[in-house]
C-alpha cells in the first residue's frame, strides 16, 4: 500500500499532527520564549482552521459513473 | 407384420412422445459434473442414489440464477425433457433452479470458505490498514437502499470532511455478485480513494448470497484499497466478511469504523490548544520569576525600573497570548467590530463633521499653540475642503 498525497496542501490529518507536535514542543524546556510565542500563534491558527473546516464541512457525494468519465485513470479494461 | 422404422423415424417418435409427455417437469437431485461452457451455457448431471439424468441450462436462463451451482449441491430444477436425435440422448432443458433448502447454500458456503481459507485469502498478513482519516471513501451498495442512507447519515454526522464516491450496484439476485466485484475493481481506479465499504442491509441467506460468491471474494482480495464489509445484521457472516480487511456487523457500524468522530476531533483540538496555553503561561511565569530573582540577587542590583520594564514586556506578550486564547474559545467574537468602531472613532473626518477644524502650517498639522506662527501662511481644514489663509489672501482671512 502506497501512501501518496495527491494534493499539495496539507491534509486535515497533517494539520492535527502538527497541532500535536506544537503542543509537545511547547511542553519542552529547550525552547526560547520567542520560538514558543511563534509556535503558539501557529497552533492557534491551525486549530482555528481545523475547527472551522470540520464544523463547516458538508458531506460530498459523487456517483462512480461521473468519476469514470472525469478523473478515473483507465489503464485496463473492465470486463463485462 | 410390424412396421419397420428407420432410426430417424423411431427417434422422431420418441422425441415427440417424450417432449409431449414431459413438457413440464420439476426434479430434485444432486449436481455432479457441473460445467459452465465458455459460450455461457451450463451442462451438468442430476443424480440420486439410483439414477442420473443429463441437464442443460442455456445462457439466457442461467443468468437468472443468483447462486453459483456446485457439485454436490442438492437443487430443484424446472424445465422440460428434450431429445437430441444426433446422439439419441435425452436431457432436462432446465428453465430455473434453486437450492433444495438453506442447508444447501450453507454447505456451499462452508465449502467455499474452506477453499479460500486454504488458499490464504483470509490470512491476517494480507489485511490492509484502515486509514484513520480517510479523504475519499468508495461505497459499493444499492444507491437507493436504506443501507446507503444509513452510511451517509453516519458519515455526515461523524466526519463530513470525507468525500463519498458511490459505486451503486445490485446487491441481491442474479448478476449481483458480478456487479459488486466490478464496482470494487472500478473504485480501485478512482484517484485518491483510500477506503472502500461494501454493504447491504439485513436479509435472508439467499438475499445476502452475492456476498458469498467467489468472484466477490477474489475482487476484495485483489483490491489495493483497504475494504470494510458491513453486510446484513450482527449475526450474519459472509465470505466477503472473511476476506475484507475489516468486518463490521452492520452498514452503520461500517461507517463508524471508517471515520473518526467529529466530536472527538473537536475535543482533541481544544485540549491541545488549552495545553499549549498552559505551557506558555508556565513559561512566562518562569521567566517572570527568573527576572525577579535576578533583581533580588546580591550580584545584580538591577534598577527597579528595568525590572518593571521587562515585566511589562512579559505582560504585553502574555496579554497577546491570552487574547489569542480568547479568540479561539470565542470564535464568533465581535472583537473586530469593536476594533473597527474604535478606529472609526479616531477618524478625523468624523471630528470635522462635528464642526471642529484642523490647522496646518508647512504641511504639518498643528496640535499645540506653541507650534503655531502668526507670521506664515496656514491652512484650515473644514469637513468639505481646505482653506488657505495668508498675506496674499486677505479676503478669506477676514
Amino acid at each position: 500500500m502506497t501512501k501518496k498525497r495527491v494534493n499539495s496542501q496539507n491534509s486535515f490529518e497533517d494539520d492535527l499532527k502538527r497541532l500535536q507536535n506544537i503542543s509537545e514542543a511547547l511542553e519542552g524546556d529547550d525552547i526560547s520564549l520567542e520560538e514558543s510565542v511563534k509556535l503558539f500563534e501557529e497552533g492557534i491558527n491551525l486549530s482555528k482552521n481545523c475547527y472551522t473546516k470540520l464544523n463547516e464541512a458538508e458531506l460530498k457525494i459523487e456517483e462512480l459513473k461521473k468519476q469514470i468519465q472525469s478523473d478515473i485513470n483507465y489503464d485496463e479494461d473492465i470486463e463485462d | 407384420m410390424q412396421e419397420i422404422l428407420t432410426v430417424s423415424e423411431i427417434t422422431g417418435q420418441i422425441k415427440k412422445s417424450l417432449e409431449t409427455d414431459f413438457e413440464r417437469v420439476s426434479v430434485i437431485g444432486e449436481i455432479s459434473n457441473f460445467k459452465s461452457h465458455f459460450s455461457g451455457h451450463w451442462y451438468f448431471t442430476l443424480k440420486d442414489a439410483g439414477s442420473q439424468i443429463s441437464c442443460t441450462m442455456w445462457k439466457g436462463f442461467n443468468s437468472t440464477v443468483y447462486f453459483s451451482p456446485q457439485d454436490g449441491m442438492k437443487i430443484y430444477v424446472n424445465g422440460k425433457i428434450s431429445v437430441y436425435p444426433p446422439r439419441g440422448t435425452y436431457q432436462i432443458d432446465v428453465r430455473s433452479m434453486k437450492p433444495a433448502g438453506e442447508g444447501e447454500l450453507q454447505a456451499a458456503f462452508e465449502k467455499l470458505k474452506r477453499k479460500l481459507s486454504d488458499e490464504g485469502l483470509f490470512d491476517v498478513q494480507f489485511k490492509k490498514e484502515i486509514p484513520r482519516f480517510p479523504q475519499k471513501i468508495g461505497i459499493v451498495t444499492a444507491g437507493d437502499s436504506a443501507a446507503f442512507r444509513d452510511l451517509m447519515s453516519v458519515a455526515s454526522r461523524r466526519y463530513p470532511l470525507v468525500k463519498i464516491i458511490l459505486g451503486s450496484s445490485k446487491v441481491q439476485g442474479e448478476g449481483a455478485a458480478k456487479e459488486i466485484a466490478r464496482r470494487i475493481n472500478e473504485l480501485n481506479r478512482v484517484k485518491g480513494i483510500d477506503l472502500i465499504i461494501i454493504s447491504r442491509g439485513g436479509g435472508s441467506l439467499e438475499d445476502l448470497w452475492a456476498f458469498n460468491e467467489e468472484i466477490v471474494a477474489r475482487s476484495i482480495f485483489n483490491s489495493k484499497v483497504p475494504i470494510i464489509s458491513g453486510v446484513g445484521h450482527e449475526v450474519d457472516y459472509t465470505i466477503a466478511d472473511f476476506v475484507s480487511d475489516l468486518r463490521a456487523p452492520t452498514p452503520t457500524a461500517a461507517m463508524e469504523l471508517a471515520t473518526p468522530n467529529k466530536e472527538d476531533i473537536l475535543q482533541f483540538i481544544s485540549e491541545k490548544i488549552n495545553s499549549c496555553g498552559d505551557s506558555i503561561a508556565d513559561k512566562f511565569q518562569n521567566y517572570r520569576e527568573e527576572i525577579e530573582s535576578f533583581a533580588k540577587s546580591y550580584g545584580y542590583r538591577i534598577p527597579e525600573n528595568i525590572v518593571r520594564e521587562k515585566s511589562q514586556q512579559l505582560d504585553n506578550l502574555m496579554y497577546k497570548v491570552t487574547n489569542s486564547i480568547t479568540a479561539i474559545l470565542n470564535a464568533k467574537s465581535n472583537k473586530l467590530k469593536i476594533a473597527e468602531a474604535v478606529v472609526k472613532g479616531h477618524d478625523h473626518k468624523k471630528i470635522l463633521g462635528k464642526g471642529f477644524t484642523m490647522i496646518s502650517q508647512n504641511g504639518k498639522f498643528i496640535s499645540r499653540s506653541s507650534e503655531f506662527s502668526r507670521k506664515i501662511d496656514f491652512t484650515i481644514r473644514f469637513k468639505d475642503k481646505d482653506v488657505k489663509v495668508g498675506k496674499d489672501d486677505k479676503k478669506e482671512s477676514k
